[in-house]
């Protein structure tokens, strides 16, 4: 890659006026001691001032290219690092902690810094300087030499002693220290609660008392982690000692001259510096390190199943371009490191233009199951076919083209509402953009909004309710008029009444003649369905047409102790209206309340068990039927938004 | 700063100063020994330099590792002060714009940078100083005029240099935060939004997105390297340039090769602590915004105003009545609340209704002393709610608060904190009222919850929440959304349970679920701040109006 050589070629470049300007420090010292023992004439000062200048431009050279060689370095990382991030698709993606992902290709590369721009040069010139000082001194005085030589290693050997030593250290205290760290942060994040308890003021003592118990922790670490640079510290400044004392007595006895006294003495720290240079520079750059082994491992990691490449070169999105037939053939799906299978032995056709709500508690394998039509997971066993071909033979893209998705948190980019609604369609125009808004009961807000179309959602949709997000996400889907299957996982979760009323509205219109498989757990929601299936750990446990509403035996509660009336006291209420079919829904949730009805109303569409209606009491009667319907429209017009103005 | 830290201060400045001269000293000394040894004196005449040699180089390990020990036990200590001072500011409650946790992070973290104004700045800066003030010293009995050129070197590395990079760095910073802001957003798109993407097509387009704002990011990084590279560079000239003048000076005044020598190492080495300090004045552009920023959240103004002389809290039971309430959130042009009124008698239970944004829970927070209302007035058995202590008016209206916080601890001291003296059987009654019980055996009482414990789903978050409030059992219990999050079923199961559970209770509830409301003493429906609607539920539901079209739609989308 030619951004990867331009880098190597910038950290040839750092590291080479690292090794230079390290050099000619020796060069400097030559000169000064020649200065001053008055060998050389001042004009020497010249040759000084000369080297010190180049000495200047180097450093300059080394801090300009290692800022170069960091962000190239950092910015082919991060290019593989998101490259390889969609490549794992966002159903493994949600394996990782997402957000540690985001932390590690934003704040977390630029650890490298101290890594590229300190610790590479300076074990550089830790690897050139002192070898050359050293061949300098012998050539110099022999005596002066052999002392350096001999207490150079020390300093490596002291230094990775005491590192071990600290690293225990630290690793003993590291819970207590993240946690003691911690403490303040959680305090503050939860003062409304302790305050709400009148707990606040007595938190300040405990803040005192953490704090202490923090500080003796982090000096207990701090005494054995200083040790390393007092150990350095005593290595380089004794060995100076030892070299300065015997020369000083040399001189006495006129065995040495003052030009090389001097540049001895000049010369022998700079044998030490770049040592303990590279060892400060050490463990802020193993911060750097770990982020790229985090990096990396993101990078080779999960060297998976790649989605098997269509054997086709020519894979197309599936026959037809209409609603198609779905077929799950015996599928299962595990995820990496789960034992249990996410669903097991699925069967299930899907007629072209049916709408199937998916019913069960959550973790019973309904959102895997979109994610399987979405090809975000594949099968591990059975296969997924469309209109008879199998999923896995057709090109993604071209098949996720034919899909309009909501999801269960539909993530709305930091860009204008109009740029969120024309995600799956770029080429839309603003008339679409508001077509589709209105199809989604989404226009009468955004309208109202400052800038209309073009105001900005903000971070994650922040400037957005969470009813109105949810309808955004709609009006994306409705965005994609050509797309013939529609795939929505609990599109009213966490709505009010109101907002929740105008989605389902919503959602009707949009699966009209289209394929749905709707993930619901709300009544609404599931009686738009022609059928309901009821996913249960992995398994089908109940696949029921709408309209047949015969009772199939609901799986046993799977916890659930309550066997109360959900509601205040208006038993008679459930002998009315539809009753509960022990059916479909939310027996496991919702027990034993009326076991024992059952007695399926005429003509009622719902395969829903509803609740008993605590302010409707039993005696409602064939008008309420009529004002139901009226009801109907009532809502319909009511799609003002509730969730509107926060 | 008290006595003691000053103290402790000095004590840190002084050992890195003592460092810092040991290092001068050993320089001096091996360079007065060898030169003077260069003229043959007897014996006698070095051995206070060789003593000298060598006591520096001990000392001056030793002092560096007790100005590190001191320098950071000083800054720990430092640190923590101004947590809690920060803890103490934060006390009574602030207007909401305080309230963000990313904000509540960046404060947490802005602590720190007390640490390092004195473990990077100030303890290496003035130890710097007195080292240059030495060095200086020296010059003046040896060779006045090299001290003057010294004093000009060392003012230009170490006062100019680092003042240019503080300056470089408040530049550049106000240009890479925004840069790394829309880098780490595009970046959050990407990973938080990668369904969205996938499902859309939209992946190419989000990629080219972020590598876009990684090239801009990385254009400003490294013409801010080049900038602090200048710096590097000019500290390394002015070192060279003063010594190299040093020289000329000395040796055109015919000081001698003793004195020379000395001088020109003097200096050299005075330098060494000088140096670093272009790369403090980087670091303290980030400081000083850092401590700003704290001074601005320490001297923000409280929401509410504390009476002088707290009224006494008046004995049970409670009546509290609301009179023409008004209440607006910071400079809002609409107020959230717009004369509403409102009487609780003991054992009453209301419910207030509403689309979000009504102004419900800006009721609750008046009740609670959060906010300061703009007009009108709470009684509290005939007494305005203002003449209490905030404190006290919290114990008496309180109870489940919106985006309740799980500590990391265990379950029991999460709970515990609404009940410090509550026993098990209160705990477990509480827990089960809120049914909390299944979870909680399943978890068990002494797991740790919260950031690095067992993560707490939003419907056992609200529960627990609602255990809490239950534990707590203030006169008049306020409950603000308690189904939120839930499920259908459970929030079903929840409410039926709440309503019994606070069954001749004062209770204010908060709600948009209208489901076993008819149970409640009154109704009052807000929207836009105002009361549209009051009554019970029955009368509600005759006549026309929002609260009927809201049942209404709640019946449809429940049941057919």
């Amino acid at each position: 890659m030619r951004a990867e050589r331009s880098v190597r070629r910038h950290l040839a470049v750092t590291l080479a006026a690292a090794v230079v300007a390290g050099l000619l420090v020796l060069v400097q010292a030559e000169l000064l001691a020649g200065v001053l023992s008055g060998r050389f004439a001042a004009t020497a000062l010249t040759g000084l001032v000369a080297v010190v200048a180049l000495r200047a431009l180097l450093a300059w050279t080394q801090g300009a290219f290692a800022g170069r060689t960091a962000t190239g370095v950092k910015s082919a990382l991060r290019r593989r690092l998101l490259e390889r991030l969609q490549e794992l698709g966002p159903a493994r993606l949600s394996d990782h902690r997402s957000g540690e992902l985001v932390t590690l290709a934003g704040r977390g590369l630029d650890r490298l810094d101290a890594y590229l721009t300190g610790y590479l040069p300076a074990v550089a010139v830790a690897g050139v300087v002192p070898v050359a000082v050293l061949v300098r001194l012998f050539a110099a005085d022999l005596a002066s030499a052999v002392i350096v030589l001999v207490t150079l290693p020390l300093i490596p050997v002291f230094g990775a002693l005491v590192g071990m030593t600290t690293k225990a250290v630290t690793e003993r205290q590291f819970h207590a220290l993240s946690r003691l760290g911690g403490h303040f942060l959680d305090v503050v994040r939860g003062l409304p609660t302790l305050r709400a308890f009148g707990r606040a003021r007595y938190q300040a003592t405990v803040i005192r008392q953490v704090a202490d118990a923090h500080r003796a922790a982090t000096m207990r670490t701090l005494r054995v982690a200083f040790l390393s640079s007092l150990v350095l510290e005593l290595c380089a400044s004794l060995s100076l000692a030892l070299v300065a004392v015997p020369i000083g007595l040399r001189l006495l006895g006129g065995t040495l001259d003052l030009t090389t006294a001097l540049l001895v003495l000049l010369l022998a720290p700079e044998a030490y510096l770049p040592l303990r240079a590279m060892g400060t520079r050490f463990h802020a750059s193993m911060e750097g390190v770990a982020a790229a082994d985090a990096a990396f491992a993101v990078l080779d990691g999960a060297a998976d199943p790649e989605p098997a490449t269509p054997a086709k070169a020519a894979a197309s999105a599936g026959p037809g371009r209409g609603a198609p037939r779905i077929e799950l053939e015996n599928v299962t799906v595990r995820y990496p490191g789960r034992d249990d299978p996410a669903l097991f032995g699925v069967s299930l056709t899907i007629e072209p233009g049916e709408r199937v709500a998916l019913v069960g508690e959550s973790g019973g394998g309904k959102s895997t199951l979109l994610h399987l039509l979405l090809r975000f997971v594949e099968p591990a066993e059975g296969r997924v076919l469309v209109d008879g071909a199998d999923l896995r033979e057709l090109d993604p893209r071209a098949w996720r083209d034919r899909l309009a998705f909501v999801p269960q948190r539909p993530h709305l980019f930091a860009t204008s509402v109009a740029g969120n609604i024309r995600l799956g369609a770029p080429e839309a125009t603003p008339d679409e953009v508001r077509r589709a808004a209105a199809a989604a009961r989404a226009d009468e807000f955004v309208e109202r909004l400052p800038g209309g179309y073009d105001t900005p959602v903000g971070e994650r949709g922040a400037n957005l309710s969470a009813g109105q997000r949810q309808r955004v996400a709609l009006a994306r889907a409705f965005c994609r008029p050509h797309a013939p299957v529609l795939l929505l996982d609990e599109p009213t979760a966490r709505l009010d009444g109101r907002s929740e009323a105008a989605v389902v509205a919503a959602t009707a219109e949009l699966s009209e003649g289209r394929t749905a498989v709707i993930v619901a757990h709300r009544p609404a929601m599931i009686e738009l369905a022609d059928r309901v299936v009821r996913l249960h750990e992995g398994r089908v446990v109940s696949d029921t047409a709408a309209h047949r509403r015969v009772p199939s035996p609901a799986p046993p509660p799977p916890d659930n102790p309550s066997s109360e009336p959900p509601s205040s006291g208006t038993p008679v209420a459930t002998s009315s209206s539809g009753a509960s079919s022990a059916g479909v829904s939310f027996s496991d949730a919702r027990p034993s309340h009326s076991p024992s009805s059952g007695t399926p109303s005429s003509g009622a569409r719902s395969p829903d068990g509803p609740p008993p209606e605590p302010g409707a009491p039993g005696d409602r009667t064939a008008d309420d039927e009529q004002a139901r319907s009226g009801r109907e429209e009532t809502v319909r017009a009511g799609r003002q938004d509730l969730g509107g103005d926060r | 700063m008290n006595r003691r830290m000053g103290l402790r201060l000095t004590w840190a400045v002084l050992a890195g100063a003592g460092a810092d001269l040991a290092g001068l000293g050993l320089i001096a000394a091996a360079a007065w020994l060898i030169t003077r040894a260069a003229e043959q004196p007897p014996l006698a005449a070095l051995s206070v330099a060789i003593v000298a040699t060598r006591a520096f180089a001990t000392g001056k390990g030793v002092l560096r590792y007790a100005e590190r020990l001191t320098g950071h036990d000083v800054a720990l200590r430092a640190q923590a002060a101004t947590r809690e001072e920060l803890y103490e500011a934060l006390i009574p409650p602030r207007p909401p714009r305080h309230g963000g946790a990313d904000l509540l992070s960046r404060m947490v973290d802005d602590t720190e940078a007390v640490q390092d104004l004195l473990v990077r700045a100030l303890i290496p800066a003035a130890a710097a100083a007195l080292t240059g003030l030495a060095a200086v010293v020296v010059g003046l009995f040896v060779l006045p005029v090299t001290a003057l050129v010294l004093v000009a070197g060392l003012a230009v590395a170490g006062v100019l240099l680092p003042a240019l990079t503080a300056a470089a760095a408040r530049r550049w910073s106000a240009r890479i935060a925004p840069a790394r802001a829309a880098l780490a957003g595009s970046v959050a798109d990407l990973v938080h939004g990668s369904a969205d993407l996938a499902a859309y097509g939209a992946e190419d387009r989000a990629l080219t997105a972020a590598l876009a704002a990684d090239d801009d990011l990385a254009a400003l990084e490294r013409r801010q390297a080049r900038v602090q590279a200048l710096a590097l560079a000019g500290g390394t000239l002015v070192q060279g340039l003063t010594v190299a003048a040093i020289v000329l000076l000395a040796q055109g005044a015919e000081a001698g090769p003793v004195a020379t020598a000395v001088l020109a190492l003097t200096a050299l080495v005075s330098f060494e602590p000088v140096l670093p300090l272009a790369a403090a004045g980087e670091r303290m552009a980030g400081i000083t915004a850092a401590l700003r920023r704290l001074k601005e959240v320490r001297t923000a103004p409280a929401a509410v105003a504390e009476p002088r002389d707290p009224a006494p809290v008046p004995a049970p039971p409670y009546t509290v009545e609301v009179e023409d309430l008004v209440v607006r959130h910071a400079d809002a042009a609409r107020p959230a609340l717009d004369g509403m009124s409102l009487t609780l008698t003991p054992g009453r239970r209301v419910a207030l209704v509403g689309p979000s944004g009504a102004g419900k829970s800006s009721l609750l927070s008046a009740l609670m002393r959060l906010v300061e209302p703009e007009a009108g007035r709470v009684l509290v058995n005939g007494a305005d709610l203002r003449a209490f202590a905030s404190d006290d008016a919290r114990t008496l209206m309180t109870g489940l608060t919106q985006d309740p916080y799980v500590f990391q601890t265990t379950l029991r001291d999460n709970l515990r904190l609404a009940g410090p003296e509550a026993g098990e059987e209160e705990l477990a009654r509480a827990v089960r009222e809120a049914r909390l019980e299944q979870w909680v055996e399943r978890t068990g009482w002494d797991a740790q919850l919260g950031e690095d414990g067992r993560t707490v789903s939003g419907g056992q978050l609200q529960r627990l929440a609602l255990a809490r409030a239950l534990l707590h059992d203030p006169p008049v219990l306020l409950l603000d959304e308690p189904a939120e999050a839930l499920d259908e079923e459970t929030a079903d199961r929840l409410m039926a349970d709440l309503l019994d559970a606070t069954r001749g209770r004062t209770t204010l509830l908060v709600t948009h679920r209208l489901r076993g409301l008819e149970d409640v003493d009154e109704i009052v429906v807000l929207e836009e701040g105002r009361v549209i609607q009051r009554g019970t539920h029955a009368e509600l539901v005759a006549a026309p109006g929002y609260y009927r079209d809201l049942w209404e739609s709640e019946v449809l989308t429940r049941s057919r």
